[in-house]
């Protein structure tokens, strides 16, 4: 087995009480001595600071925006020849079956004409660096953003803590992406997460990481989230987990995440795997993730069973657990479209036995982005 | 707690006459984390030493309650089903999962004592 990697923060989470545990090649914090609940808590209360420099950074470059965003525009669904400068997007890497590659990040840069900033999976980021140098024209080229930790700071104080230490970054809007300085601390900060709360995702070079870090921690509102919390506050928030709920199989249609197909592309397509997402688009897919809510105690989770209340099977769970917020079990899977209804009564099996859920509506917690 | 004994699976077993109670030991739901579910045999059900004789759940992950002993289960403690958290605060007290009539009561030789227990998870 290969050795495991380490972030610039490892010491820092090892002195914390941070419980290390192998993650997509990392060494990373499962939780730390608080716990996982009260980690998932504390963030929706207040604020939690995630360290999240396992996930890849890289620069697509080329003449000017217009070159770049074109060549990106044909390995994602989303409008990126529209991005305003120094705003983000969602969007997705896409195979020539209309499967996903990888979700991701993408910033125009604000002051760089030409440069777009991409944010990939930890787990992907060889094979999609690989595949976007393969598929990008001459004139454009990727560079690894290395030497660059990346950090989260998520939950409702997140303005308040980052306004003492930057204070342009307290007017920035819901994905909106800035050059800025933490006290004396070159950054890059956007206004995203992963757990559906207000927050920033702040990439520094890794020499100043920890200094940046110890500042925020400074603040009593701040508290360390590992791992366990992250995949708690993202399930409920109904966020997609790569190789869980979105796969080189999964369209972006059948997945939920048509909002981020923009509606030029879906008129025009000119993107690998096109014909089938709009095919998709045009006839609805035959199976759609959804929300699932186990109506008792127990969890259900990935890989369960779900039926029809008549005993077929009609999908399964891709994610599935406890949610601190919700104060039960919450869950994600794929279901047949004609059993995808909110509300609709199904089956999941747990231990052999079937246990009664529902359909349900995601976010499993309200969504509190800064609008 | 002279009479308690310690299994492999991290469970205590404090031995009255034929009858033992069975409950997680601290290290073992601190490795756990925050308990979310429970699940417990059936009062009047039989269970045996090695098999499941109830759930488990935390945040991360499902596991199984693996009897220590085999018997007759004479009483749950059912409270733990609506507050699971109660495994996390006082395992080794409060939390008790089941009590169990042995069958066998030489099983019990078969498991830890305290020290040899202290020395397991060390």
């Amino acid at each position: 087995m290969t050795e495991l990697l380490k972030t610039p923060l490892f010491d820092l989470h090892v002195a914390n009480g941070g419980r290390m545990v192998p993650f997509a090649g990392y060494e990373m914090p499962v939780q730390y001595k608080t716990g996982i609940v009260g980690e998932h808590n504390h963030t929706r209360q207040k604020a939690g600071l995630f360290d999240v420099s396992h996930m890849g950074q890289a620069f697509l470059i080329g003449p000017n925006h217009e070159t770049v965003s074109d060549a990106l525009e044909k390995l994602v669904p989303a409008e990126i020849k529209g991005l305003e400068r120094g705003q983000q997007r969602y969007t997705q890497l896409i195979n020539a079956d209309g499967g996903i590659i990888d979700d991701l990040m993408v910033t125009r840069l604000e002051d760089d004409e030409g440069t777009l900033m991409l944010v990939v999976n930890a787990d992907c980021k060889q094979g999609d660096y690989d595949w976007i140098r393969a598929n990008i024209p001459h004139g454009i080229h990727l560079e690894e953003h290395s030497g660059h930790a990346l950090i989260a700071l998520q939950g409702p104080a997140s303005e308040k803590i980052m306004a003492a230490h930057c204070s342009n970054t307290a007017a920035m809007g819901f994905m909106d992406a800035v050059a800025s300085r933490f006290n004396d601390i070159d950054i890059h900060v956007s206004r995203s997460g992963y757990t559906g709360e207000d927050g920033y995702e702040i990439s520094v070079a890794d020499d100043k990481v920890e200094q940046l870090v110890n500042a925020l921690l400074a603040d009593d509102d701040v508290m360390l989230i590992g791992l366990g919390a992250r995949d708690s506050l993202r399930l409920e928030a109904g966020l997609c987990l790569y190789g869980h709920d979105i796969d080189d199989k999964t369209s972006p249609v059948e997945a939920g995440l048509l909002w981020s197909i923009g509606k030029r592309r879906r008129e025009e397509g000119g993107f690998i795997g096109a014909e089938r997402i709009l095919r998709e688009i045009a006839e609805k897919p035959s199976r759609r993730r959804v929300g699932i809510k186990p109506l008792g105690r127990a969890p259900a989770r990935e890989g369960t069973e779900i039926q029809s209340m008549d005993g077929e099977t009609i999908g399964t769970i891709t994610s599935g657990g406890f949610g601190p917020t919700v104060g039960g079990p919450v869950a994600m899977g794929y279901v047949s479209a004609e059993h995808a209804k909110a509300d609709t009564p199904v089956q999941l099996i747990v231990r052999g036995k079937a246990l009664e859920a529902q359909i349900t509506r995601m976010p499993f917690a309200p969504h509190n982005f800064k609008r | 707690m002279s009479n308690t004994k310690y299994s492999e699976e991290h469970e205590w077993i404090s031995v009255d006459g034929d009858t033992v109670t069975i409950g997680i030991t601290n290290h073992a739901q601190e490795q756990l984390g925050d308990v979310v579910f429970v699940e417990l045999p059936d009062v009047g059900s039989t269970i045996s030493k090695g098999e499941d004789a109830g759930v488990i759940e935390s945040v991360k992950a499902a596991s199984e309650l693996v009897a220590p002993v085999s018997g007759e289960v004479v009483e749950t403690n059912s409270a733990l089903e609506d507050e699971p958290g109660k495994v996390n605060e006082d395992p080794e007290n409060s939390a008790w999962f089941i009590k169990v009539k042995l069958s066998d009561a030489s099983e019990l030789d078969g498991l830890m004592d305290v020290e040899a227990y202290k020395s397991f998870i060390a």
